[in-house]
């Protein structure tokens, strides 16, 4: 797509996509310190996230789990910069750290280089709170940096309640089960990655990831931070914690989550779309995709649902495999191309 | 619109232009040579992004001129980018500034040497665009340094100095410029604009040193302390503020020197003082109706005079008591109120009585709350001030708060 002469760019890091398990170095840059429980998919995401950075990299992170968990003073786990930003600031503060490496480049008050800046934040800090920094973030086309929402469905931290990227009918202590009210979150999960890659032109890079395949997610990083521009991953954490399950799992949810066909994976790159990994295979029809069953009933958050809540929550699954126009990434249906255009 | 009317002057050549407040300080943005400026509108501070947006343009300031989707990310963008190494400066007025004072909050902690131009504006509801001193005001107790500047001159200056001592090594904390929305961000004056020379001789480049973030200082900012050692990080803040009072003299000092304009004492100025019986205090434009009045009053015999305070924090408590304990009695004309605060006074008069205490000498101190809302204060209204002051220095007991021009 064209680019306005008036955006000044500047180069990026060329990080390759990674072959193969094998080809992965060995150096982290996120070590030990941390204080995230057992079986906790989101500090692996910021392990996975730095070492496919790597070391010239400045790490931003917003209130929740990530910051409380991960930054003890005195015991950061972090080898790299790394500094807290307010829960919902993760867009401003990819923009300042952004624009002060740019502007003191070009006026020769720093050494020229191509440094990455990554802002992470949870799903209540992005998806909930911070979601408006994110999308202003998003239509900068001068800075170079990368949001990364680890969603884990609830504010954790602070004793699992929900957040607007919690799966429908969950038990947190928001909306816990009772008596005259067995689902007290009605609401649907919000598809924030697919609004934010559909609402802004500007951002060349927008993927879902989930550290169940590893590989793939730090591919996409790498992507996401050679590309140029602002970007935007979104990453489905399995949470011991605030899922309710025995941790030893976590990989075996965040795999269901993508056989399930609840979490598609995808990228949009350059303004293409492309299903990626286990997804790709469900829609070319190569993989049969699982009942929704197994992935809830592995979970104590949705302990309480009965027949009726798992064949809903099924259905609206089916929904966006059958009807979306794109699986996963835009909830208008496809009818809507049979739809008379207005007339005159 | 708020239109360029400064021609700036060409490198080693002091020039005197016709000029608004916010323009003067757009000037000093330029002249310090900012890396980072984030602006969202709301009246009346947001003409000085106007006048930074047409010197970006016209490419006389190379700087990132960032327009945030709200206050909130306006001033997160420059703490982050403060962070790691560049120049600030950035702004609001009234419910702006509360919208952002979350990073108003974190930003002392954070000991960020930002620089924010507050154009004081009554806080809603009801709608305002006019001057009141509460939206500066309520970050008094986090670690900003506040100061209110009187006229166009002295913002430009002042915006300079700011940088000066925010930016010391020893200090590391935000400053909030204090501007009178409409009286000083919207009213025209002459004004010396200094060279870059001589700016260049006053301003070191902002170097963040140890703390800033970046892959050759891989260090971990703000990570969760807890009892084990929030105190101690505290403490580092009141021991920052506590040295701010000699880096300003220092700074000023060294302004009079490279600039040759004089300021006298930095904290705040005193008007025909020397020997009067009575004084009238307050900050900011209000010293407009306050000298004429004083003139006045004068050529009539009566010894009043004024105190303009300009640094409100920190609170130049000692310097001022010995001040004040020199009069029969003190009146506060406070442009902000306090609901339920002691004796139902305004903040400058509370803080004054506090600072008063134990002081050897203290006078009465009587409040007048007064020109809300952008309300002005008329040189009647000062006259008023003055005979209650006159009564209260004769051993009349007075009302500790009252309203100045109020529609009753």
């Amino acid at each position: 797509m064209a680019i306005s002469p008036f955006v000044e760019i500047d180069s990026t890091q060329k990080l390759d996509a990674w072959k193969g398990v094998k080809k992965i170095p060995l150096e982290e840059y996120f070590t030990s310190g941390h204080r995230t429980c057992q079986g906790c998919e989101s500090a692996l995401v910021m392990k996975t996230m730095i070492k496919a950075a790597g070391p010239r990299t400045i790490v931003l992170g917003s209130t929740g789990c990530m910051y409380v968990a991960n930054t003890t003073y005195y015991s950061t786990s972090w080898v790299v910069p790394w500094m807290h930003t307010q829960l919902g600031s993760s867009g401003a503060a990819a923009l300042g750290a952004a624009a002060a490496l740019k502007s003191l480049m070009r006026k020769g008050k720093m050494k020229k280089e191509p440094i990455n800046v990554i802002a992470f934040c949870g799903d209540g800090g992005g998806a909930d709170m911070g979601l408006g920094g994110i999308s202003a973030a998003l239509t900068h086309p001068d800075y170079n940096l990368l949001i990364l929402m680890y969603d884990n469905e609830s504010y954790a931290n602070t004793d699992i309640q929900l957040s607007g990227s919690t799966s429908y009918g969950a038990n947190t202590t928001f909306s816990p089960p009772g008596k005259m009210k067995r689902i007290m979150h009605h609401r649907w999960k919000k598809n924030t990655a697919g609004m934010l890659a559909a609402g802004h032109t500007e951002c060349k890079y927008v993927a879902t990831i989930d550290m169940s395949y590893g590989l793939l997610g730090m591919n996409c990083i790498r992507k996401a931070l050679s590309i140029g521009g602002p970007t935007f991953i979104h990453s489905l954490d399995p949470c011991p914690k605030g899922w309710d399950y025995d941790p030893y799992i976590s990989h075996e949810l965040g795999e269901l989550a993508v056989t399930t066909g609840v979490w598609p994976l995808y990228e949009v790159e350059n303004h293409r779309l492309r299903l990626l990994g286990k997804t790709r295979e469900i829609a070319d029809g190569r993989y049969q995709r699982g009942p929704v069953r197994d992935y809830l009933m592995k979970q104590g958050r949705f302990a309480h649902f009965t027949k009726d809540d798992i064949d809903y929550f099924q259905s609206k699954i089916d929904d966006m495999w059958t009807k979306w126009i794109i699986p996963g990434v835009i909830p208008m249906m496809k009818d809507l191309e049979g739809d008379a255009p207005p007339s005159e | 619109m708020a239109q360029m009317t400064a021609t700036l002057p060409e490198r080693g050549t002091e020039d005197t232009a016709l000029i608004t407040g916010s323009e003067a300080i757009a000037v000093a943005c330029k002249l310090a040579d900012v890396d980072v400026i984030t602006a969202y509108p709301i009246r009346p501070y947001d003409t000085v992004m106007q006048y930074v947006a047409k010197l970006v343009a016209n490419g006389e300031m190379d700087c990132e001129y960032i327009v945030a989707e709200g206050e909130h990310s306006q001033f997160e963008i420059v703490k982050h980018a403060c962070a790691c190494g560049a120049r600030v400066f950035t702004g609001s007025s009234g419910v702006g500034w509360m919208y952002a004072m979350e990073a108003l909050t974190v930003t002392p902690a954070l000991r960020i040497p930002m620089i924010a131009m507050v154009g004081n504006r009554a806080l809603d509801d009801p709608g305002a665009f006019g001057v009141e001193h509460n939206d500066a005001l309520t970050v008094r107790d986090l670690g900003w340094m506040l100061v209110w500047v009187d006229t166009a001159q002295e913002a430009l200056d002042t915006a300079l100095i700011a940088y000066r001592v925010a930016e010391d090594r020893r200090i590391f904390l935000p400053l909030g410029l204090s501007c009178d929305g409409a009286f000083l961000t919207h009213s025209q004056a002459m004004v010396k604009i200094p060279t870059q020379d001589q700016v260049n001789k006053f301003l070191p480049r902002y170097n963040r040193a140890d703390l800033l973030l970046h892959p050759d200082n891989p260090i971990t900012v703000a990570p969760q302390a807890n009892e084990d050692w929030v105190m101690e990080i505290r403490r580092q803040n009141y021991a920052a503020m506590e040295r701010v009072p000699g880096v300003i003299r220092e700074a000023y000092a060294d302004f009079e020197r490279i600039f040759g304009r004089k300021y006298g004492n930095p904290f705040f100025e005193e008007y025909m003082t020397e020997d009067a019986d009575v004084v009238v205090m307050g900050m900011g434009t209000l010293s407009m109706p306050t000298r004429v009045a004083i003139r006045k009053l004068r050529s009539e015999g009566k010894k009043v005079g004024m105190v303009r305070l300009r640094w409100f924090r920190p609170f130049p408590a000692e310097e001022l008591a010995k001040c004040l304990g020199r009069f029969k009695a003190v009146g506060i004309l406070d442009r902000d109120f306090s609901f339920g605060s002691p004796y139902m006074s305004g903040v400058v008069a509370t803080e004054t009585r506090a600072a008063l205490y134990a002081a050897a000498k203290h006078p009465p101190v009587l409040d007048f709350i007064g020109g809300l809302g952008g309300r002005e204060v008329t040189v009647p209204d000062v006259e008023k001030i003055a005979h209650e002051l006159f009564e209260a220095a004769a051993g009349k007991q007075k009302p500790l708060t009252q309203w100045i021009g109020l529609r009753e």
